[in-house]
């Protein structure tokens, strides 16, 4: 019935429900972390912070629209034989346009991302899409793909960082203009553990610091996702 | 199959696009993308200060022109080997990372006089090896020449939580103020000892699980004040000479 709809509009940007499931797809049912597992490696590594994952998040987002967009408009003129080195030239130029920006832009979180903003370039998540979706599509519905495959990455990313911000460091956005210091030893945090009889005990915990506590975070996720979505049990 | 010809053409215009682009917006980002890291060195500097600023201002309540403000109005001294100073370069010039290059008598240093409310602080730069990289940092000097004001380090990619803490745990560089580099006028510089400090003038704690950066951080900095000690001599020799 709805598909029916669709086929009448002929315009270039319409936004019906195919539209709107290649941005919610990967969102939950297909994303690229908890379902395909692809991309854990920057996933591991930047998210010892909330301010630095959502920086990474928007360029990963930034990345896998635009190198859609580009690779589906060309995909009728791209050589088959060197398909792929096509696609790799687009994603690292858009890569080094995001490095530029940043440190343009942001230099300290330019610091903070340091190697893993060139290795956008190899995670899978981007070639992936390209490979997958944008070689055999028209270019408003890969770029959508696209900002959604991004966005489920991004998404997964803030998650963990949020975990491991508040356990690993007391704090939520440190180093943006709106850090919030929650708990810590000192009148800088909202609880203070010297003075608070409650909390004298607590301590920030330092396995949250370590990309290792990302594989965990990142597996209870998984666990979690698939208890209320049973559809996704039997997938991979 | 496309023709050899057709790929060697397309791939010819792509890459040739995309480098134009690329250039030109590398050439229009670069003179504020080198002030940005300009200013993000200065500020490290400056937090060895921290504590002595006007106003109890914190370094990241300073905008980045009063950064530079603050820097242009220091006396930035170049010094040698030998504690001499060096003519027509400034401290803001050297690149720490370049001069470890260099053969050991070769080396610049430099040294950056902040000045507040009559105190005056030397702030040297010192660069030494981690754990798994380069580490750095920046130690200022009370106007006694020994007594520690404040210190900063960082580091290239020391394991966080363990080794990474001499720059994300502020509570670290917090203890070398007030510690001492010369022991009765011999000197002694400042040791980071696993389990606890034992002589309170001449040692901070460790970190545990980090002994290896933190035994880096003593070398770094015995090594790297000990370059600074014929300058520092001569500074002391002068002001003997001024108060006579």
């Amino acid at each position: 019935m709805a598909e029916t709809a669709v086929k009448e509009k002929e315009s270039v940007f319409q936004f019906g429900n195919k539209e709107r499931k290649l941005l919610s797809d990967p969102l939950n049912d297909n994303n690229p972390i908890t379902v395909q597992v692809l991309g854990i490696c920057s996933a591991l590594a930047v998210t010892s912070l909330v301010y630095p994952s959502l920086v990474m998040a928007i360029a990963v987002i930034f990345v896998t629209a635009f190198s859609s967009l580009f690779t589906s408009l060309l995909r009728n003129y791209i050589p088959k034989q060197v398909r792929m080195i096509v696609q790799l030239v687009i994603i690292a130029t858009l890569v080094t346009v995001v490095e530029l920006a940043l440190k343009y832009l942001n230099y300290p979180v330019y610091k903070q991302l340091s190697v893993y903003i060139g290795l956008i370039i190899t995670n899978c998540i981007v070639m992936g899409r390209l490979e997958a979706f944008s070689m055999a599509n028209t270019p408003w519905r890969s770029f959508l793909d696209g900002v959604g495959n991004g966005l489920g990455y991004g998404i997964i990313l803030v998650m963990v960082g949020v975990v491991r911000e508040i356990f690993g460091k007391g704090s939520l956005f440190a180093g943006s203009p709106i850090e919030l210091k929650i708990i810590g030893p000192n009148a800088d945090y909202l609880i203070n553990t010297v003075d608070s009889a409650m909390f004298a005990w607590y301590a920030n915990n330092n396995l949250m610091v370590l990309p290792a506590s990302a594989m965990f975070i990142i597996g209870i996720m998984i666990w979690i996702q698939r208890s209320y979505n049973t559809k996704l049990v039997d997938v991979s | 199959m496309e023709s050899t010809r057709y790929v060697v053409i397309f791939i010819l215009i792509l890459t040739g696009a995309v480098a134009v682009g690329l250039t030109g917006m590398r050439e229009a980002t670069k003179s504020q993308a080198a002030l940005n890291e300009d200013i993000f060195n200065k500020r490290a500097i400056l937090t060895a200060v921290e504590d002595y600023l006007p106003d109890g201002q914190k370094v990241s309540q300073l905008t980045d022109d009063q950064i530079v403000e603050i820097f242009s109005g220091m006396e930035q001294p170049v010094v040698n080997m030998q504690g001499e100073i060096l003519d027509g370069v400034q401290a803001e010039d050297i690149d720490m990372a370049k001069e470890r290059k260099k053969a050991e008598e070769d080396r610049r240093l430099p040294v950056y006089v902040y000045e507040t409310g009559g105190q005056k602080f030397y702030i040297l730069s010192v660069r030494g090896n981690g754990l798994w990289d380069e580490i750095w940092g920046s130690v200022a000097l009370k106007s006694d020449l020994s007594t520690v004001a404040g210190a900063t380090f960082d580091h290239k990619g020391e394991t966080p939580g363990l080794g990474a803490e001499i720059k994300d745990n502020p509570s670290f560089a917090e203890q070398f103020q007030g510690k001492e580099i010369y022991d009765d006028g011999e000197y002694v510089s400042i040791k980071v000892r696993k389990g606890g400090a034992k002589d309170p003038n001449h040692e901070v704690d460790g970190i545990s699980g980090a002994t290896v950066t933190a035994d880096g951080v003593s070398e770094m900095l015995y090594r790297g004040l000990k370059y600074y000690e014929p300058y520092l001599e001569k500074i002391k020799q002068q002001s003997l000479l001024l108060n006579q």
